[in-house]
């Protein structure tokens, strides 16, 4: 522990591909987390990581190869079956969503994981990996393709990442239609069912795909955490699906020379550092954020009272006691203000030119006089 | 059967059976009211936030010394306080932000977990060697169970389920008209709290047997099977707090006895084949009883229609018995297969002659009242 290391030294080789797989990786995830995000599909991304190992483990065993293209597949399907199975629970009326998503994928990973612990327990797909990846060793597994030699997970998440891009890219409206306006979207046939199926399968091959990389666990924290925050910090989907991209690249690259310096595992590291980002945007965003919530309300209050001291000095203008009921004094005990903040209101009321002020008299200005009766509906 | 012989006689095995019967019935019983208020995924959130607690109380126990590390006190206290922070943060943004509640637990369940799993590898990489037991908080290990665990368990089990019996009245308030509660001015958000306290507790008392990433599934899946056998709250909680009970003997004396078996695994597909079977098989809601009354609804219906028909086609001749075949009751569209007309028959409405099918008299009172009461 003593050990801390900054990470300032210059980075080998291997170093910069955990980097490029983290970011493929994440980017890849936040891409398709957007729609889960904005459709309010979070746990079924959480189910879908979950039971993607049943597929994975059965494929397996078919093919006794680990690299087999047929585990994607597999896995896919599996998240798709999740999905179906969930919404069969559903449809009996039986139970509430919240509890078929919680009904189905323990069991489905459970199955999952006993026939790993029971049946495999000699290759390398252990349950430890299951949950955590490795993406430590991505470098160690290598393949060449058009010339170039990099890790293979760079490879698969690349195509992944891509399949991301295409599939948001091909149905960018149809996506948007029918997650802001399901009813609209079956109204104008666009077979927002079908489109569900569709984004489901793809969270699956991606979640897949992130599996060998950082496991079923954090795939989630990956796909939920950066959209969540771009969802505090804008209200175009454009600018969601970027911020969400920079908010998965931030988190990955800090996750990664965080792991460096506490000498712990990549994966959970970029896990944590998307709720650090998350945390950030959700105490600074600009308009969403708890400072920005805070300082809002602060100046409402004060603008309130402002107007509220303008309308006073109206109701009272050329009364018999105007004299004393506009007086600096007496607002403390009408208005039960108390002294130093009644001061703060005429001070904001004078820099507004609402009020002027003699010694304790305060004297409505002209604009003062316009705002009290537009604020009282007699303009 | 020699499995049940030793679960009355082999000692270790009773510690195990007691300990995972008593998480499996308090999780059952709180669960109940997860279920009821819609938070069944609440418990996995907790659960999966639970780990970085464990990690730290390891961390800081290990450097109090005196074996501390591996009290089940401690690591309890650390889970409780990392699960009811994980509650607290989906809380803020949940009041906060526009983001809904399933992303909310979802950040927490994930990031937490992350962290989680950040400190086990430091403590994984510590040169103390007493570190062994911690990795059973992933996927939980009953076998290793102790006696101070299972007195641990049973004394926290006891307290929630004697605070859910303390104020069981306002609890069922609080899960079926929490806005009525508030107007009738009970201080509802301490109520909540103390829920979400308890569901905690639940929660925390069964991750070293169950795991963090299975545990929620205890809390639901016991619930939702009791939910079938009864509309009523007291029936369903008992029948929750059995199943759980079920689920956790089960599960801890199966996996403890086949080697190389997860017990939180185990335990989950226990709970859920009790829930498959009361989705099936309970009185009133059980599916197969709603498809056998439908099969009969449709079939008294088509009795219903043949009679009928039969009836009208009978009073184009003077005698309203007046006999016709099948295939021309089939041509004017009656559809009256063999079945249908064996109905008829067996409750006397129908009779056949000369392979014609007339009604009997019965059949033609029955055929008019059915008629005037205006049903076809």
């Amino acid at each position: 522990m003593s050990g801390l290391s900054l990470p300032l030294v210059a980075l080998t080789q291997p170093q910069l591909e955990i980097i490029a797989v983290a970011i493929v990786v994440s980017a890849a995830c936040a891409l398709s987390g957007v729609f889960l995000v904005l459709r309010r599909l979070a746990l079924v991304s959480d189910a879908i990581s979950h039971s993607i190992l049943l597929g994975i483990v059965l494929a397996f065993f078919l093919t006794h190869n680990l690299a087999s293209p047929l585990l994607i597949s597999a896995a896919a399907a599996t998240g798709v079956l999740t999905v179906w199975l969930i919404e069969l629970l559903n449809r009996t009326g039986r139970f509430k969503e919240d509890a078929s998503i919680g009904l189905v994928f323990p069991v489905l990973f459970s199955i999952g994981v006993i026939l790993i612990s029971r049946y495999a327990g000699n290759v390398h797909l252990d349950v430890d990996a299951v949950l955590v990846g490795e993406i430590a060793y991505a470098p160690l597994d290598r393949l060449s393709l058009f010339g170039q030699d990099l890790p293979k997970a760079l490879w698969v998440m690349g195509a992944v990442l891509a399949l991301n891009v295409a599939f948001i890219a091909l149905f960018f409206k149809e996506l948007k239609l029918s997650t802001f306006d399901a009813g609209l979207a079956a109204a104008l046939g666009f077979a927002p069912a079908l489109l569900h199926y569709a984004l489901v399968s793809v969270v699956s091959i991606t979640a897949v795909g992130a599996f060998d990389a950082v496991g079923s666990i954090l795939v989630v924290a990956l796909m939920i955490a950066p959209p969540a925050t771009a969802f505090l910090l804008t209200n175009r989907l454009v600018m969601m699906i970027v911020y969400s991209v920079g908010a998965a690249v931030v988190s990955s690259v800090g996750g990664y020379f965080l792991a460096r310096m506490l000498d712990t595992n990549i994966a959970g590291a970029m896990a944590a550092m998307g709720g650090v980002v998350f945390m950030l945007a959700l105490a600074f965003a600009p308009e969403r954020g708890l400072l920005a919530q805070f300082l809002r309300r602060r100046r409402q209050r004060w603008d309130f009272a402002a107007r509220l001291l303008a309308v006073h000095l109206l109701q009272h203008e050329g009364d018999a006691d105007a004299q004393y009921e506009c007086s600096l004094p007496h607002l403390h005990e009408h208005l039960r203000w108390t002294e130093a903040f009644a001061q703060g209101v005429v001070r904001l009321a004078q820099q507004q030119g609402l009020v002027t002020r003699g010694g304790e008299q305060l004297q409505l200005t002209e604009p003062g006089r316009r705002l009290a009766n537009t604020v009282l509906g007699q303009s | 059967m020699s499995l049940l012989i030793d679960l009355f006689t082999d000692h270790t095995l009773r510690i195990v059976a007691l300990g995972a019967g008593a998480i499996g019935a308090v999780a059952g019983l709180l669960g109940t009211f997860a279920v009821l208020r819609r938070q069944s995924l609440a418990g996995d959130a907790i659960s999966h936030a639970a780990l970085p607690g464990v990690a730290l109380a390891f961390l800081v126990g290990a450097a109090a010394g005196g074996g501390l590390a591996k009290h089940p006190l401690m690591l309890l206290a650390g889970a409780f306080a990392a699960g009811w922070l994980g509650m607290l943060v989906v809380t803020l943004i949940k009041r906060t932000t526009r983001i809904s509640a399933d992303t909310a637990l979802g950040i927490v369940l994930s990031v937490f977990f992350g962290a989680g799993l950040m400190l086990m590898r430091i403590i994984q990489d510590l040169p103390t060697a007493s570190k062994a037991g911690l990795d059973k908080f992933l996927f939980g290990n009953a076998a290793t169970m102790l006696r101070i665990d299972v007195l641990t368990i049973g004394a926290l089990g006891l307290l929630a389920a004697f605070v859910v019996l303390a104020v069981w009245k306002e609890f069922k308030l609080l899960s079926f008209d929490p806005e009525f509660m508030a107007v009738q001015g009970w201080p509802v958000r301490w109520l909540d709290i103390l829920l979400t306290t308890l569901i905690v507790v639940a929660i925390v008392i069964g991750l070293q047997t169950v795991g963090v990433v299975l545990m929620s599934a205890l809390l639901v899946a016991p619930a939702a099977a009791a939910r079938q056998w009864s509309n009523q709250l007291g029936p369903v909680a008992a029948l929750a707090a059995l199943f759980g009970a079920l689920s956790g003997v089960g599960g801890a004396v199966v996996s403890s006895t086949i080697p190389r078996l997860s017990t939180g695994p185990t335990i989950v597909l226990m709970a859920s084949a009790l829930v498959l079977i009361s989705l099936t098989l309970a009185p009133a809601r059980g599916l197969l009883w709603e498809h056998l009354r439908h099969l009969r609804q449709h079939r008294e219906v088509r009795v219903a229609q043949v009679l009928v028909g039969i009836y009208r086609l009978a009073s184009e001749h003077p005698d309203p018995t007046h006999p016709h075949d099948i295939a021309s009751l089939d041509a004017v569209g009656l559809h009256a297969a063999g079945n249908t007309m064996a109905q008829l028959e067996r409750r006397g409405w129908a009779q056949r002659a000369n392979g014609k099918w007339g009604l009997t008299q019965r059949g033609v009172a029955e055929a008019r009242e059915l008629e005037a009461g205006g049903a076809l």
